[in-house]
């Protein structure tokens, strides 16, 4: 996943490393106010760690080795903005000295891995493990995921910026100046790869390291586990709390994610969802005025409803991704991107009220 | 059979220090980049380094990947190398992702292999990939093989790169092959001790663990490092000798850098 020069465009390039400096800037300060003197010597150290851990060969089920890039055991024992520093060097060292990714795509790099990757990881390890005990084997199962989660999402990211660039970069002869294959292609792709062995790699590497370390170093793993008791059994905080209270919650959400292309089912638009294009379809018009009591809607779609339809096109139009072809992927796809982004939006606000609170 | 993954974790940690030891080898040998100021060499470079990802004429991206090979033999940097350490792994890489856009990018048919057309925009396409991915990686490559490491850090202070953020990269640098050296010594010594065929699951667990020592171990050595920072006066500033003085015949080499990227530029518009 580390992309070498001149997969990307220059703009492209220039975007994610403004993209990340903000990331950056925060994760230095937060860590500089926190650790002081300590945290020069930490992050090198560290930053050191997940460089080599990049080397290791891990056997994976089915006989395959792969390669892991430790961004879920960081985020999980360092916290995010740790991890995404310590990340980021790693990622510069082997791009400046190692030529392992671009010098221009060192932003990009950064980003994908570093900033998505160490976010993702770590919401993902909080919002599954919850309160469990530090030696509750949820938290295997939870690092699993964050890790698995995280470099797939990273991918997703990576998979993105290659698709977009011959939409953006084409010679008059038609030629993609830098990488060729669009979204259709890119997401499969990378996707393919990253769901399969490099997943797997960085799920086998996440669940082994913290089953590990709850056995020989469980204190490394109570940085990001605040409140957690350290054995299974004793309870610290309110009862029920995290998971548990609002597991049948989670199991509904997932049941309904897993039901929503049923929704392809249903025939017809919803009222007073019509678009412009539906006032022209005599279809669609018959429809209407059914939905109206026998009132024909007028011949054309009203000149402020065209206006204001095309002032935004959303990234997955009526839950359809333009770069899946088939309806059903496409609906179940929505529906976690959906559900993933208010999720986000909801832990971003508590962490927020947290530190307020604090 | 058994110990398979342990040898390849233990080939791919070797090979990563066997490229820094022969890079500080060469930075430290008599040639013409090696007598730059790092800095201009840093500056030069990297400008070259967005000049190539910026042009859109493969006859630039190539006029530059000449002088860097040009550049290469005159500074004692070993074309052979260069070749095995750059080339070959872009040309596989890159190489094979570049390969179904030959056919796959719409355009003007050129050739028919088996049922697929060739397109001239294809072809002009993967050469571009594979043109800008070896250019840029043969110029970052020249600049590790003639500078030592620590210059490359220093010269990046005149670039207002954050202090801190300079002395990370030292001290992870450093690091690096102390860690390196530890796992290498982790795995050797696994090695030594296994007899017979390890099952997959054994596999996992000992890579695992393995990786879970390595971590408590850097975070044992990161308190280690900070208690003797501390002891030697480290009060979370961090300080840099500036030393670098550039002489006429640096000037003249920058000027060199900016007067090829110049022409890259106006040629690959």
């Amino acid at each position: 996943m580390h992309i070498p020069d001149g997969y990307l465009s220059p703009a492209t390039c220039a975007v994610l490393y403004g993209g990340s400096a903000p990331f950056w800037y925060v994760a230095l300060r937060r860590l500089k106010r926190a650790l002081h003197t300590q945290m020069v010597p930490l992050l090198s150290l560290f930053a050191a760690f997940s460089f080599i851990v990049m080397m290791f060969n891990l056997p994976l089920p089915g006989g395959t080795t792969g390669h892991a890039v430790g961004v879920g055991i960081a985020a999980i024992v360092l916290g995010p903005w740790a991890s995404i520093i310590a990340i980021s060097i790693a990622l510069v060292i082997q791009a400046v000295f190692f030529g392992d990714g671009g010098i221009t795509a060192i932003g990009a790099n950064c980003f994908n891995m570093a900033i998505v990757g160490s976010l993702a990881a770590w919401a993902v390890y909080r919002l599954i493990s919850g309160r469990a005990a530090i030696d509750s084997p949820r938290r295997v199962v939870a690092g699993a995921l964050a890790g698995y989660f995280a470099i797939n999402l990273s991918a997703l990211v990576a998979a993105i910026e290659f698709g977009i660039q011959p939409l953006l970069y084409r010679d008059a002869s038609g030629t993609p100046l830098y990488a060729p294959y669009p979204l259709h292609i890119t997401i499969p792709a990378m996707m393919i790869g990253h769901l399969t062995v490099a997943g797997l790699a960085e799920l086998v590497l996440t669940a082994g390291v913290v089953a590990y370390l709850q056995r020989a170093e469980p204190g490394l793993l109570k940085g990001t586990a605040p409140g957690a008791p350290a054995h299974a059994g004793e309870r610290r905080g309110p009862a029920r709390s995290g998971w548990r209270a609002t597991r049948p919650l989670w199991i509904a959400l997932a049941a309904l994610m897993v039901l929503t292309p049923l929704g392809i089912l249903a025939v017809g638009s919803a009222w007073g969802e019509w678009t412009p294009a539906e006032y022209a379809n005599a279809a669609s018009r018959q429809q209407m005025t059914a939905a109206a009591g026998g009132q024909a809607p007028p011949a054309y779609a009203p000149a402020g409803l065209r206006h204001l339809a095309s002032i935004w096109t959303a990234p997955m139009p009526r839950y359809a991704p333009p770069f899946l072809q088939s309806p059903t992927f496409g609906y179940l796809l929505s529906a976690v991107a959906g559900t993933g982004l208010i999720l986000l939006v909801f832990l971003l606000a508590g962490w927020f009220t947290n530190r307020r609170a604090e | 059979m058994s110990a398979g993954f342990i040898e390849r974790t233990i080939g791919s940690l070797v090979s990563a220090s066997h490229y820094a030891a022969s890079a500080e080898q060469t930075a430290a040998s008599r040639g013409i980049l090696q007598r730059i100021d790092p800095r201009v060499k840093v500056a030069g470079l990297f400008g070259l380094v967005i000049v190539v990802a910026a042009s859109r004429r493969l006859e630039a991206i190539g006029a530059v990947f000449v002088v860097a090979v040009l550049l290469a033999v005159l500074s004692a940097v070993p074309v052979g190398r260069l070749a095995a350490w750059v080339w070959m792994p872009v040309l596989f890489f890159t190489g094979a992702i570049a390969l179904p856009a030959i056919f796959i990018t719409p355009g003007r048919p050129v050739l028919a292999l088996a049922g697929w057309f060739v397109t001239a925009q294809g072809v002009r396409s993967a050469a571009f990939l594979i043109a800008r991915a070896g250019t840029a990686a043969t110029l970052s490559a020249l600049l590790v093989s003639t500078t030592p490491w620590p210059w490359v850090l220093k010269s990046l202070r005149t670039f207002r790169c954050p202090m801190v953020l300079v002395a990370i990269l030292g001290m992870t640098y450093r690091y690096i092959f102390v860690i390196l050296q530890t796992a290498s010594e982790m795995f050797e010594s696994r090695k030594s001790r296994t007899v017979g065929v390890l099952e997959a699951a054994e596999r996992r667990r000992l890579a695992a663990a393995a990786v879970g020592v390595l971590l408590s171990k850097s975070l044992q050595l990161s308190g280690d490092v900070h208690l003797a920072m501390q002891s030697r006066g480290f009060r979370g500033e961090v300080h840099v000798m500036q030393d670098f003085r550039a002489r006429a015949a640096d000037w003249c080499w920058l000027g060199g850098f900016a007067a090829l990227a110049g022409a890259a530029v106006w040629w690959g518009r």
